[in-house]
């Protein structure tokens, strides 16, 4: 006997907007509202709210938190200060990647963990193991909600209903406190490579804020978003979906989060591998990939040259802003090269495919100079 | 939602049109909504051999693909190269314009156990 999938908190208000359900791992979520293709033009061009209450929160506090930040991640936790949020690997002892996470100061002895909904019970047995006497950790997943408010028009939109100045509020920063709609964290971060925010609050708000967001936006033209859109604009922004791209066995040197890592600190969960693959070299490497040939790559198809099998795709889709066929996969580092061509397997047949850099779609407004 | 009555219908949903002994193929509205956006079409190539029931075509959506199955015997004989550049014509137009292929029938005798309008529109909505 199969157990149901979990349900977002409110998934009979998304029901009766007709949305189309499917399964995300152990969650029945909505796909679509539309359409995908919809959708994703939608967040590009307009704004688009979605809801990812799925995923999971954590609390740690305690007089010794930073430095216990500063040990279980590989960044420095000296860059995080009050108001500001940091992204970063979550490595296990091999230097492979437990999770991606963000982790938020809400004060220098307060912080706050968003974690993916498919490692929630991972992301905490392996954060407690490590956690010294005298802090406080506490998983909050089940009594929050989160949403995001994604595209060129959505701070004009929170801006509207929050009547509070968010463009002065910079990327990775936040603002937390009373709203009508109880506290509240709403921060300068996303999914999707458009400009947003994350809003995050008590559930018991969740349905009343979700309708005030899509009532205000309205006049914007304000769209509801399904996982469907959420995954083809997080692909296209050249963004990592933990499970395919990156897992327990890949080092963040090998998933191309050598970015999200201070190399330099000298102690972190995970350093040995990940210093030693940036200093000698990687055995594999995480490529994006446009296709040249007609054909859609997908999860699992196989990358092959001249018959050999070279690795496998992670993630792969149509690009509908790009009006092209993407994807990402595991290559070794010689053949991860941008320029360098091989083939997916695609239903038996070898549809050639060139390798690019990463990310696939760089919004207008960060392509600078043009 | 429409399933003309001159067409004929396969439980797999897909339409067929007679013309002499030539027989037009497509995706009827209930699959095209069932699939939602199409964003690639494989088509057979010309004069492939079509076998009925056997997987002849793929179309895809953002996140999966779908085998079309062919509903009679034959080669084919004529394909929609269209669908390569505009394959949303299939949701737009999916007895029209998003036609797929044409086979020219090797036992014409198949198109009379296809399904009949009244009896594939009773399987959708069965099914839905």
């Amino acid at each position: 006997m199969e157990t149901a999938l979990k349900r977002l908190p409110l998934h009979s208000l998304h029901a009766q907007r007709n949305a189309h359900f499917g399964a995300f791992g152990e969650w029945e979520v909505p796909l679509y509202f539309s359409s995908i293709l919809d959708e994703h033009e939608a967040v590009r061009t307009r704004a688009g709210l979605f809801d990812i209450s799925h995923m999971g929160e954590f609390h740690l506090s305690g007089k010794s938190a930073q430095a216990f930040l500063d040990h279980l991640l590989p960044r420095r936790a000296e860059r995080l200060k009050d108001g500001k949020a940091l992204y970063a690997p979550l490595l296990n002892d091999q230097g492979g990647i437990v999770d991606d996470l963000i982790v938020y100061q809400l004060a220098p002895e307060k912080f706050l963990f968003i974690v993916n909904a498919a490692n929630i019970e991972k992301d905490f047995r392996w954060i407690e193991h490590h956690l010294p006497k005298g802090l406080q950790f506490e998983n909050a997943s089940e009594r929050l909600f989160l949403f995001a408010l994604q595209g060129p028009r959505s701070v004009e939109i929170a801006e509207t209903l929050f009547r509070c100045d968010f463009k002065s509020l910079g990327y990775y920063h936040f603002l937390y406190g009373k709203t009508a709609w109880g506290e509240v964290l709403i921060s300068r971060t996303g999914y999707t490579g458009e400009d947003g925010i994350e809003i995050m609050g008590e559930i018991s708000q969740a349905g009343s804020l979700w309708e005030a967001l899509i009532h205000a936006g309205k006049p914007r033209k304000l769209q509801p978003i399904g996982f469907g859109a959420r995954d083809t604009l997080r692909l296209e922004a050249g963004m990592l979906l933990y499970g395919h791209d990156m897992d327990d066995s890949t080092s963040a040197v090998e998933a191309g989060l050598e970015w999200a890592l201070d190399l330099d600190k000298k102690d972190f969960i995970g350093r040995e591998r990940n210093l030693r693959e940036k200093q000698e070299g990687i055995s594999r490497k995480l490529a994006g990939f446009e296709m040249i040939e007609r054909g859609i790559p997908r999860h699992e198809f196989a990358i092959e040259k001249a018959g050999r099998l070279l690795g496998e795709v992670t993630s792969g889709t149509f690009a509908p802003t790009l009006k092209k066929n993407i994807g990402l996969g595991y290559v070794s580092a010689a053949e991860a090269k941008a320029g360098n061509e091989f083939d997916i397997v695609i239903r038996d047949k070898r549809v050639r495919a060139r390798v690019v850099p990463l990310p696939f779609y760089k919004r207008p407004s960060l392509r600078g100079g043009r | 939602m429409e399933f003309p009555s001159e067409l004929r219908y396969t439980q797999t949903h897909e339409w067929s049109k007679k013309t002499g002994n030539r027989v037009r193929v497509g995706i009827t509205e209930y699959a095209q909504h069932e699939i939602s956006d199409v964003v690639y079409v494989e088509l057979p190539r010309l004069n492939a051999e079509a076998a009925k029931g056997k997987g002849i075509a793929v179309v895809e959506s953002v996140k999966a693909a779908f085998d079309i199955y062919a509903p009679v015997s034959g080669k084919i004989v004529e394909i929609n190269k269209e669908l390569e550049t505009h394959p949303a014509q299939v949701n737009q137009d999916p007895y029209g314009k998003g036609w797929f292929f044409e086979i020219e029938m090797k036992n014409p005798s198949e198109w009379d156990s296809l399904l009949a309008a009244e009896s594939y529109k009773t399987q959708c909505i069965t099914t839905h």
